[in-house]
Order: C-alpha cells, then sequence, then structure tokens
C-alpha cells in the first residue's frame, strides 16, 4: 500500500480490481455513486453497488437511428461509448420541484423543497460529456441569474473520467475538440489497458479530491511505455472517429443560411420528436408548471425540461412563433451550433452523437451542416432583403 | 426567512388596490406589496412575471409611473387563464409578482433629442411609463410626438389620460384607429401612415416603437424612410417566457434572450432577426 502523495497530471498505475476500492472509498465519504450500467439493452448511468454492476466485456455499436449492445472479447470494464441519458439527468434534473406555496389571509407563504443536496459521483464521464457538464456550466452558473440548485450539485459532484479509447460510431468530438482524451474538469481520469495478459488502469489526479483518492489505493508511477499504451489508446480512438463536423465559420455560415432550402429537406424527414432535447447533454430549454391541490390552498411549481421542436415551445397569445417544422428545426440545430456562441461564449455542441443515434429517422447533424456547406458551393446565399 | 430580493424564481405577494376597466378585455391594477415593505422600483419599459395563485405566470410590462414606486401598477388583456384569472381579481385580492426583469427604454440616451413613442394596441402599456417620465423631464428632451394606433376607439387605452396629454403645448398626440363606426371624428389608418405628421429632426431624433409585429415591420420602415438611423430607433419584443432570467430558453430569438438582453433593443443590433420569419 502507497500512501504517497501524487502531483496533479502525474500518471500512476492501478489494478483493475482497485476500482472496487475506489467506489467503496467514495461511498464511505457520503457520495451517491453513479456510473453505466446495463438496463433493457441499453446503457444507462444508475447507482452502482459494486464493480460487478459495472458492464465488464460489453461494448456497444451505434449508429444513425441505432444503438446496439455488443459483446467484447476482451474482458474491459470500460468498452463502451456514452449512454442514452447524459449526466445532465443527475446535475439539472428532468423534473423538479422548485417550490411549494400555501395560500393565507394575507397572500401566500412560499416554501423551497428540503434541499437533496446529493453528492454525486460519476463514474466513468467521457470527455465529450466532460465538455458538455463546462458548456452548461456556462449556461447555469455564469450569467447575471445562476441556479442555485444545479451549483450545489455541481460542486460537490466527484468526477470520474474514463479516457474513450474504442471506435466511437456517431460521435465527431475530434471535430469539436472535446475528446477523446480528457484534458479537463474531472477529479480523478483512468485509462483502461489490456495487452495481452496485462490489464491494468492509468490514472491521473485533476484535483485534492481526485489526489487524496488515489492516495488511499495501491498505485505505482507509471512507466514510460504505459503511459505511452495511454497515449496510443486514445490517438487510435480518435483516429477511427465516426463523424466529423468542419467547424471553421460554423456561426456565420448558419446566420447566412436561414432561408436554406436544405431545411424543408430536413423537415420533411424530422418527426418533432425531440428526442434530440432530451439526449443531449447541453439542452437547458425547461418549462415551469403551476398546480395545484383540490382545495386550491397549496400549489406548486415544477421546473421540466422543455422542447424546442413543439409548437406550444413559443406559444403566445394567438399561436406560436414558429409554427413550421422547418422553423423548429433550424431553431435547434441554429442554437447548438451558432447563436450558443453569442449567448455563452461557446459552441452548444460537443460531439457526442446522441442526437444522431438516438433520432428516430437518423437525421444526422454532421450530414446538415455539410449539405448546407456544400449548398454554398453551387449556390451563393442570396443577398439579404 | 427567504428573499425574494435574492431569490428571482420566487413570486412575492402583491395587493389589489383597484382595478379600473380600459377596454371590454383589458384591466389596469394598481397593487401594493403585500405586508407593506418598501416600493417598486422599475425602469421604464421593464416586464414582471405575474402569477396567479397555483394557475401559472405571465410577464406582463409595466404601466405605472417610475416616480411612483409606492404601487405597481399592469395593464393586462384577458387572453389565457393566467390574464384572464388576473384581470378578474378583485381589490383586496393577492396575486404575485417577481421582477423587474429586462433592458428599459433608452431615457438617458434620448436626452436632448426629439423623442417619438410609437404605440399600436395594447403597446402603449409598456410605453407609458416612458412617457411619464419624459414629461415629468421635460426639459431634457427636445420635441415630443406620441402616435398611437388601436383598432377602434373602444380599444384606445388610457383615455381620459389621453385627452390630457393632448391638452399640453409641449406634447403633440396623436391616435388613429384601423376601423371606426360614423361617430368617430379621429384618425382612421395605421400607425405608419401617420408618422408623417410628426413633426422631428430625423438626424437627431429617437424613436420608441412597441406594438404587434406586423405594426412594428412597417412603423419601422417608414422611420428609416424619414431618415432616422437604425441605432436610434427601439423597439419592444414579445416572446413566449417562462423564467425571466435567461435560462428556460423559451424567448429566444436569434442569439438574444428577449427576457434579458431585451424586450427592448436598439433595432441595428436586432435588425437581420427582426425581418427574418419564425426565428
Amino acid at each position: 500500500m502507497s500512501a504517497a502523495s501524487v502531483n496533479l497530471g502525474d500518471e500512476v498505475v492501478m489494478e483493475p480490481e482497485v476500482l472496487q476500492q475506489l467506489l467503496e472509498s467514495l461511498r464511505s465519504q457520503g457520495y451517491q455513486v453513479i456510473g453505466p450500467t446495463l438496463r433493457q439493452g441499453s446503457l444507462v448511468y444508475a447507482p452502482l453497488s459494486s464493480l460487478a454492476d459495472l458492464p465488464r466485456g460489453w461494448g456497444d455499436a451505434q449508429e444513425g437511428g441505432v444503438f446496439r449492445l455488443r459483446k467484447l472479447k476482451a474482458p474491459i470494464f470500460f468498452g463502451y461509448g456514452v449512454g442514452q441519458q447524459s449526466w445532465k439527468q443527475f446535475l439539472y434534473p428532468p423534473r423538479r420541484r422548485t417550490w411549494q406555496a400555501r395560500r393565507e389571509e394575507n397572500g401566500f407563504q412560499i416554501q423551497l423543497p428540503d434541499e437533496d443536496a446529493v453528492k454525486f459521483a460519476f463514474i466513468g464521464v467521457h470527455a465529450c460529456d466532460l465538455a458538455a457538464i463546462a458548456v452548461q456550466d456556462k449556461v447555469f452558473l455564469e450569467g447575471p441569474f445562476t441556479d442555485p440548485h444545479y451549483r450545489a450539485r455541481r460542486e460537490q459532484a466527484f468526477i470520474l473520467a474514463v479516457n474513450c479509447g474504442h471506435p466511437c460510431g456517431t460521435g465527431f468530438c475530434v471535430s469539436m475538440g472535446s475528446g477523446p482524451q480528457v484534458t479537463q474538469g474531472f477529479d480523478l481520469a483512468l485509462t483502461e489497458i489490456l495487452q495481452g495478459t496485462r490489464h491494468f488502469l492509468v490514472a491521473a489526479a485533476g484535483s485534492a479530491r481526485g489526489q487524496q483518492l488515489i492516495a488511499q489505493v495501491p498505485h505505482q508511477k507509471a512507466l514510460p511505455e504505459q503511459r505511452q499504451a495511454a497515449a496510443n489508446l486514445t490517438a487510435q480512438a480518435a483516429r477511427q472517429m465516426g463523424r466529423t463536423l468542419e467547424t471553421a465559420d460554423l456561426k456565420s455560415l448558419l446566420y447566412r443560411n436561414y432561408e436554406n432550402p436544405r431545411w424543408d429537406q430536413v423537415a420533411a424527414r424530422c418527426l418533432n420528436c425531440g428526442n434530440c432535447t432530451l439526449v443531449c447533454p447541453t439542452c437547458f430549454c425547461h418549462t415551469l408548471e403551476d398546480t395545484t391541490d383540490l382545495t386550491g390552498t397549496q400549489a406548486e411549481r415544477w421546473r421540466r425540461w422543455d422542447v424546442c421542436h413543439t409548437v406550444d415551445f413559443t406559444y403566445l397569445h394567438g399561436g406560436g412563433i414558429r409554427n413550421t417544422i422547418r422553423s423548429r428545426y433550424r431553431q435547434w440545430l441554429t442554437h447548438k451550433l451558432a447563436t450558443w456562441i453569442d449567448q455563452f461564449g461557446v459552441l452548444g455542441c460537443v460531439g457526442c452523437g446522441r442526437c444522431i443515434t438516438w433520432c428516430p429517422v437518423a437525421i444526422d447533424i454532421t450530414e446538415e451542416i455539410q449539405a448546407i456547406r456544400e449548398s454554398e458551393l453551387t449556390t451563393p446565399p442570396a443577398a439579404k432583403e | 426567512m427567504l428573499n425574494p430580493a435574492t431569490e428571482p424564481m420566487l413570486p412575492r405577494p402583491f395587493r389589489v388596490l383597484k382595478v379600473g376597466r380600459e377596454t371590454a378585455d383589458t384591466f389596469t391594477l394598481t397593487l401594493e406589496a403585500a405586508g407593506g415593505g418598501q416600493g417598486f422600483s422599475f425602469a421604464p419599459g421593464q416586464f414582471n412575471m405575474l402569477y396567479a395563485f397555483g394557475i401559472g405566470e405571465s410577464p406582463i410590462s409595466i404601466s405605472g409611473n417610475p416616480e411612483r414606486p409606492e404601487t405597481l401598477v399592469h395593464t393586462i388583456r384577458a387572453v389565457g387563464a393566467v390574464t384572464r384569472t388576473i384581470c378578474g381579481l378583485k381589490k383586496g385580492e393577492i396575486l404575485g409578482g417577481r421582477g423587474p426583469f429586462g433592458a428599459p427604454w433608452p431615457m438617458a440616451a434620448a436626452a436632448g433629442q426629439d423623442v417619438l413613442v410609437i404605440a399600436g394596441g395594447l403597446g402603449l402599456a409598456p410605453l407609458r411609463p416612458a412617457v411619464y417620465h419624459l414629461l415629468s423631464h421635460r426639459q431634457d428632451y427636445g420635441n415630443l410626438e406620441l402616435i398611437y394606433g388601436a383598432r377602434t376607439p373602444e380599444d384606445l387605452l388610457y383615455y381620459k389620460e389621453l385627452e390630457g396629454w393632448r391638452g399640453r403645448f409641449d406634447f403633440r398626440v396623436h391616435v388613429t384607429v384601423d376601423a371606426a363606426r360614423g361617430e368617430w371624428r379621429g384618425s382612421v389608418g395605421v400607425v405608419p401612415h401617420i408618422i408623417p405628421r410628426a413633426r422631428f429632426d430625423p438626424v437627431n431624433t429617437v424613436a420608441l416603437v412597441c406594438g404587434p409585429g406586423v405594426m412594428m415591420r412597417f412603423t419601422v420602415q417608414e422611420l428609416l424612410a424619414h431618415g432616422l438611423k437604425p441605432e436610434n430607433i427601439y423597439v419592444s419584443m414579445e416572446r413566449n417566457m417562462k423564467c425571466g432570467l435567461g435560462l428556460c430558453g423559451h424567448c429566444q430569438l436569434g442569439p438574444f434572450f428577449v427576457c434579458k438582453d431585451g424586450p427592448v433593443f436598439r433595432y441595428d443590433q436586432l435588425q437581420d432577426w427582426f425581418l427574418a420569419r419564425e426565428v
């Protein structure tokens, strides 16, 4: 047992079985430990009770509109890409009561819900999802108004990141500069290596909490060849990336193509189901819903994820603003890849590929951008009116 | 103890002091903070999220006098569940409010210039605080003109007050309606057609415009045709709003969140989005 402290960023090597100790240590520190599990043929982030809950030896195949689990030959712990739902569901829950109120003679009294200030430890966060958390931080923590509930959960969360080592069918993190190698925003980052019979984890601490965790478990300084093996793994994943998206000039490309006929073409395929917004790890739009009990003396307000693909989203007295599928799909995509930059200084897309995988008709954001780019080569955009 | 001042998502209770009927479906409510407390400060053009207990919230612009913060005044058209409930409240009853939110009219930037206040329909409600400001600081501004259009004479807001303003020698008021019965002796026609009657120095004029989308579109065109600079035209936009804080995403208009970047925009900054459809 080595209790020597490690420096931030120093790479150390651990046996894979040490993961169990890491989980136990996090749990003993009061964390609710969440990680990938297999449920109903899909990859679901859920509470982990032990290492046995991790889908060891499983991988996935993702394509437009397709997600399949597949058995791997290698008995590795982290052989899969991203699941349907991101970590957003924990930091920014789909439904949450924001307050309740009791009607009184002289008005009403508002009560905040008892804060479930859950300390989460996220196990197996990929680089794209780390980038997505950083994007949501900008939305919820850096504007003139912030979300205290998000802040409480975010500041307490322990993030155990995993470097992606396998081809990602629908992702394009390399294009978005978000992966596959994690570079920041984690407490502990692992790279899992299996070379023949040699199976080990290369770990690096990204915070004091991560340093303390490493210090509690057996580890050794990583040898140069072990560090190289870790670097090779993500380099190989980067070469096998399933999709690319040319990001140069993206904002002005979309700003000058509001009337591109491609929007009609994609609108003919889009079902307006909203899957893309629900699986997107950065989509933050929500609505507020008010209810009362039967007596009318108790009222509640709930916050719920909302979907910009609905007509209701822009409803004003007399009708909606975006009444066509064309305008609503255009809003979603233009928000992700253009207006987000003006709003928050970053792109709203991290290249995780979920919107492509989980689109029932396999609409592909990278293909749509490519089509708009190519249309400009043949037909220059119409001059502004 | 919760502090609504630092918790922008929490409505605080207001008591109805007075309900005045403006038109068949539009009411002006005068409110005071329930349980005392300090008054309600705001800048002309800002709005509140008004809460009908248990039913929901609506963004409603503030229509009172910014220099009289002891009461809060809102003019509301009953068009949905929330606004119908609020318009049905009686004296003494309670509603919730949080705010004020949003970017105001440029009262300071307009100083020293002629000001055109141009309203269509309910658009006069968020402009009335600007008019109060202009009149109480009359020396700070050049020529002042109000152009106000409604569908019919019965749809005119603040009728008595308009008559009072019209009686001043330092404020020209033009009222027009889209259609009227035979007894109407005022102007009939849309707002943009009235603009040529206003007196203003185009290079030294600020226009404050609020009304239905189509009215603002043609009004802005007319102002530009008269030589106003795009950066001297201000428009107040309307969108679905849930939070008022720029977090819920509903009010997006291109890169803007109307609730926090607007509702008042300088036209030159908005024009690409203003002219596009279904944005």
